[in-house]
């Protein structure tokens, strides 16, 4: 099982990109054998429109099955919630600290999108 | 002026003076003339014209809407879509209609013809006159982001003779591009000021990219310093006219006033504009 953590560097200490859509770098880390890979988010980083869509349908198709990130707009959901992976809200620090809140079952799916779209 | 000609007028930096300039040329002509206001997304040359609105007319872009019925979820239409206004991740794709640009592709490109376009209105374009002076402008739907399609439609509705000034929106984005292709000779305008100068040139950029000839006018003369003409004359770019910086001029705009009226020393100013525009115009 994989899941797909917002970061803006790219280790596990990284700090967690609290954005979605213009994250820097999603971490696909596997809950299995506890090796990661690293997938940038360049191309969305300066859209004008549409990062929060193009964002899921990058995190929906490396096979992740769950992400972890501050917040998410409401089409980035949308798209989620039709590819079937569960959005989880934190608000720690680092990509290993929010891997660690998932590992011991702190983190529960968000049921809508938190914030507004162009939030930040 | 027996032939149609079209003169843009723009500005790299907002709030620089457009419209004062193409509200007064206008009002300069004393003939028969089209002001086209595509600034739709905050269109203002009305509130100094003040013109009896005559007809008014919803515009909309065509949507998809898909016959869930009959997709198999191939992805096609969502593989096409650069604005990612329908997406399909091996499931019924979800329409995004505020990001679309209307193209009509994932209509086309549909295998199973599953999706049908929808008409989505983003705007009106209003027609009214004011005294010689027949204004044409757009007016974007609040929430609506696509203004291009709407700039279009209000483009549309240009004479095909006598002068059409063109009112543009600032920058150098989709909607400064619709506004000004297609004309004749393009105006600058701008104002002595690091800010100023600093879109200027990214103006002047998009500017010689599209291959339209054009001047500046540089509004507020003297209230900054002279960088800005220092950069036309390195560029060989010609200063059309200066305007003053009159506190006049600012009170006047503060009431809704059209300049040449409320101060008519300022006619002259104006005239010479539009006669170097229309020698400028006419040579391309």
């Amino acid at each position: 099982m994989k899941i797909a953590i917002t970061a803006a560097g790219a280790t596990l200490d990284a700090p967690l990109d609290p954005r979605f859509g213009r994250a820097v770098n999603f971490i696909l880390y596997d809950l299995d054998s506890g090796k990661f890979e690293v997938i940038d988010n360049l191309q969305n980083l300066e859209a004008a429109q549409g990062a929060g869509i193009q964002a899921a349908e990058t995190v929906a198709r490396a096979g992740a099955d769950g992400l972890i990130t501050g917040h998410c707009g409401p089409k980035a959901f949308r798209v989620l919630a039709a590819a079937g992976i569960p959005v989880y809200n934190t608000s720690v620090a680092t990509v290993a600290q929010a891997l660690e809140e998932y590992r011991e079952g702190r983190l529960v799916p968000a049921r809508s999108a938190d914030v507004e779209g162009h939030w930040a | 002026m027996s032939e149609g000609v079209r003169i843009a007028i723009a500005s790299g930096k907002g709030g620089t003076g457009k419209t004062t300039v193409a509200v007064n040329l206008a009002w300069s002509v004393h003939e028969p003339v089209q002001l086209l206001d595509c600034d739709v997304e905050e269109p203002n040359a009305h509130l100094f014209l003040r013109p009896e609105i005559q007809r008014s007319e919803t515009v909309s872009i065509p949507v998809p809407e898909v016959d869930e019925s009959r997709c198999d979820a191939c992805g096609e239409c969502s593989r096409l879509c650069a604005w990612h206004a329908i997406v399909s991740l091996k499931t019924r794709p979800l329409v995004f209609p505020d990001l679309c640009h209307g193209c009509g592709g994932c209509a086309r490109i549909c295998p199973l013809e599953a999706i049908r376009e929808m008409d989505r209105p983003i705007g009106t374009v209003e027609t009214g006159v004011s005294g010689p002076v027949n204004l044409v402008q757009g007016r974007l739907n609040i929430g609506a982001p696509m203004a291009p399609p709407l700039i279009r439609a209000v483009k549309a509705r240009a004479h095909g003779s006598g002068l059409v000034i063109v009112d543009a929106p600032p920058g150098t984005s989709c909607p400064v591009i619709a506004a000004v292709r297609d004309c004749d000779f393009l105006v600058l305008v701008t104002e002595p000021t690091p800010f100023g100068l600093h879109d200027l040139v990214l103006a002047v950029d998009m500017v010689r990219e599209l291959r339209i000839p054009f001047g500046v006018v540089i509004n507020r003369a003297g209230m900054g310093d002279d960088r800005t003409a220092v950069f036309c004359r390195n560029q060989n770019i010609p200063i059309l006219q200066e305007i003053p910086d009159d506190r006049r001029i600012a009170e006047a705009y503060a009431r809704g006033r059209i300049v040449v009226e409320a101060l008519p020393e300022y006619q002259s100013l104006f005239q010479q504009l539009l006669a170097a525009l229309r020698a400028a115009a006419k040579k391309g």
